[in-house]
């Protein structure tokens, strides 16, 4: 599932990052495949969202978050 | 700067958050100065300090960056200072700055430089929050393991600083680890860098094909990359990334304790601050108490600097025998000076609280609140920071835009920053408003003033969002948008650090607009002194006959204004600004705080102030009772000072805006449409609220 499906308080691990043009950022900001990922906070609509990763909050939008595949955990 | 020759020549890099401006603040204390570095367009802040022996240290302090593939603006600026192409700057060190409790993400920059060739050394930032975290780190096998020097800094405290100072000054390891490994299919680029470049280690070469700026000046053509490099720009740097964090995660292994207990108060703030309803009711909130104490604390030092100014004039007529020279300082220079004086206090106060608000994280959390509304805008969650240190000033607020990726909505951002109300246009306001209600008049609880002033504000930020709709339609949309930011830990702000940011300001402030304004009073002291031919003999003849009383005296001190070179040009501009109900002493003002509208203050004050007269009252005083010569009642009446004030929100009036604009879009096309639509604005906008009024 995508990570943008996830509701606020559930966590799950990060599969793969699946960008052409965003990849390497997001990759940057932390968000690694094996990672385990649990999102804090989300915005009106859900968009944007607020997530936890390696102890760092890193914000972003629902469509970036779509672009991030995560396994429940 | 003496002996910088033999300076040490020490940069200061980081992710974005890991407190590397405190840091900087910190080393540098008020020896810091922002420069423009001669030949290319980067902004530096260099800043200097003595080292334990004696060398002086010149410290630049780059823009974070997550790493040397830049995405936006400052992200490029920073990694090709560090690409350094052609030896345009001296590196004698890197100092990194990371942020100690997500160390991983942080090394991954820090692997990057390492492999550029540079000296480094590490600083373990922000220890005491990873230790908070849970997360013990061997300060000393990780030096090993990278072979670079380590000093370990807190975030609360100063604690290491002079630690850090030592450090900087000791020779670095002689051997630093390096983590890149050339993948094949690029080895011939990278060795026609580094054969145009003999010292360039491959890495720095590689990197080079992701920076057009060094391509260009390596004599490359930035669009005619080898085939291989361009079709798989994302595949390798992906690889790229993905290596590094392996081989982090490698050492970090052997150095790094995770004991998994979080004491972490971030989660429940952000419970409140980021909450849907409770989050924006907060902001606001924050934004009127920050507003209301602006103008309430800055009321006490700013009635000293005014009587102290009067007092100061009246010393100096007394004590300096008359001449031109005494007039020219005392109704021109000091006259002028005042009005930029009088308003420092406001300003120091608003930088004091904007850096409090940066300090702690919560200017990331505005921008989270706010994306979405933003992007209905054209805007992005990251123009919020541009748009409130607008509130402060324009300038580096429109170079803070740099870290919007998006290109269009940097350029919008760039447009819409100067409509917001900046600390110039306060003196402005304060004046005018001082003619519409007494000081200490209150609505309810509050103060009217401040109340008036807020509304000021708040007519800025909606026309800033209003135009930039208006250019959200027509600029084209080009990339796509994105909004990826971290969220920092809530901290408490290192006092030392804000109070010297407020203070520099300040500083700067005073400097830079002291600097026009002395030479815009005496232009106008001269201009208001004296007329063509013999205009002001006569009128001086005209009145030899009758006694000279101070009625009198008043009426040949007008006469001769209107008859001066001033007085011309403002009756030259008086058909086109009696729409909005100005009159020429009105457009005098309008002409000399063209290029800065803070002048407006000084220029009322020069036109106001009058030679050879004891009487001491303020010039505020002495525009209250001026009285419109055909009408009889009072000129600065309701219409006319709301129109004033409207007049002085929407035009643009600064030309260091104007030549910060010019700079970052790279031409002059965006600053003249800027200049043209706020000055049609202002013109629009005063002229309704005039003739809707009156």
């Amino acid at each position: 599932m995508k990570l943008s499906e996830l509701k606020p308080g559930q966590s799950a691990s990060v599969v793969s990052v699946n960008s052409a043009d965003l990849s390497v950022k997001i990759l940057e900001m932390g968000i690694l495949p094996g990672k385990k990922i649990l999102v804090r906070h989300r915005s009106f609509f859900g968009d944007p969202l607020a997530i936890e990763i390696q102890g760092s909050v890193i914000a972003l939008r629902k469509s970036e978050a779509e672009l991030i595949e995560v396994h429940l955990s | 700067m003496n002996n910088t020759e033999n300076s040490w020549r020490i940069v200061l890099t980081g992710n974005p958050n890991c407190g590397k401006s405190s840091i900087f603040n910190l080393l540098t204390g008020l020896n810091q100065k922002i420069s423009n570095h001669p030949g290319t367009t980067i902004e530096k802040k260099t800043g200097s300090f003595k080292l334990s022996d004696g060398r002086n240290c010149v410290v630049t302090d780059l823009p974070g960056t997550y790493s040397l593939y830049p995405k936006s603006e400052d992200e490029a600026v920073a990694s090709e200072y560090l690409l350094n192409i052609k030896h345009s700057n001296t590196i004698d060190l890197v100092v990194f700055v990371a942020d100690s409790s997500n160390l991983e993400r942080n090394l991954l920059l820090f692997t990057q430089i390492a492999d550029l060739g540079h000296p480094m050394l590490l600083v373990l930032n922000m220890a005491d929050i990873a230790q908070s975290k849970g997360i013990s780190i061997d300060a000393e096998k990780l030096s090993e393991e990278t072979g670079v020097l380590i000093c370990t800094t807190n975030a609360l405290n100063n604690k290491g600083i002079s630690k850090l100072k030592e450090i900087i000054a000791k020779p670095a390891f002689a051997f630093q680890r390096t983590y890149f490994s050339i993948p094949e299919n690029v080895m011939p680029f990278v060795s026609n860098v580094q054969h145009m470049q003999k010292e360039f280690t491959p890495y720095r070469a590689f990197v080079c094909a992701w920076h057009p700026k060094s391509l260009t000046s390596l004599g490359f053509n930035p669009e005619s990359l080898p085939i291989e490099i361009v079709k798989q720009k994302s595949k390798l740097t992906e690889s790229d990334t993905l290596k590094r964090y392996e081989s982090i995660n490698q050492i970090l292994s052997t150095v790094q304790k995770n004991s998994g207990i979080i004491k972490n108060i971030t989660h429940k703030i952000d419970q409140v601050m980021l909450h849907p309803i409770y989050g924006y009711l907060l902001f606001l909130g924050i934004l009127f108490l920050v507003f209301q104490s602006v103008f309430f604390l800055a009321e006490f030092p700013m009635n000293w600097i005014e009587n102290g100014v009067v007092f100061a004039n009246n010393f100096l007529t007394t004590l300096l025998p008359e001449s031109i020279f005494t007039s020219i300082l005392t109704e021109g220079v000091m006259a002028g000076l005042s009005g930029v004086l009088v308003f420092v206090p406001q300003i120091m106060i608003l930088f004091f609280f904007l850096g409090i608000m940066e300090e702690t994280g919560y200017m990331s959390r505005v921008s989270y609140i706010t994306d979405k509304l933003m992007r209905q805008f054209g805007l992005n969650g990251k123009s919020v920071i541009p748009l409130i240190s607008g509130m402060a000033c324009a300038i580096p607020s429109i170079m803070a835009a740099r870290n919007i990726e998006n290109q269009r909505e940097r350029l919008i951002t760039i447009l819409v920053t100067p409509l917001m109300s900046c600390s110039a246009r306060l003196p402005v306001y304060n004046l005018l408003v001082s003619f519409l209600v007494e000081p200490n008049h209150t609505t309810g609880i509050f103060n009217t003033k401040g109340l008036l002033m807020m509304s000021m504000y708040l007519l800025g930020t909606i026309g800033a969002l209003l135009f930039a709709l208006l250019f959200k339609f027509i600029l084209k949309k080009k990339e796509k948008s994105i909004f990826i930011m971290e969220l920092p830990d809530y901290k408490l702000p290192r006092w030392k650090s804000v109070l010297l940011n407020t203070l520099s300001k300040g500083n700067d402030f005073l400097f830079s607009a002291g600097k026009v304004i002395v030479l815009v009073s005496i232009i106008l002291w001269f201009m208001k002194s004296f007329g063509p031919s013999d205009r002001f003999e006569k009128i001086e003849a005209k009145y030899t006959s009758i006694k000279q009383t101070d009625s009198i005296t008043a009426i040949i001190n007008r006469e001769k204004l209107e008859a001066s070179y001033a007085g011309i040009m403002g009756k030259f501009l008086e058909p086109a600004i009696a729409p909005m109900g100005f009159d020429w002493k009105i457009g005098i003002s309008l002409v000399t705080s063209f290029a800065a509208r803070e002048v407006f203050v000084g220029t009322m004050a020069t036109i106001y102030s009058v030679p050879n007269e004891d009487d001491s009252r303020k010039i505020r005083e002495r525009m209250q009772n001026e009285i419109h010569p055909i009408t009889g009642k009072k000129l600065y009446n309701i219409p006319v000072v709301l129109s004033l004030m409207v007049f002085y929100t929407f035009a643009m009036q600064c030309i260091s805006t104007f030549a910060v604009v010019k700079k970052e879009t790279g031409g002059l096309k965006w600053p003249v449409i800027q200049l043209l639509y706020m000055t049609f604005a202002a013109y629009l906008c005063s002229t309704f609220v005039y003739q809707i009024l009156s």
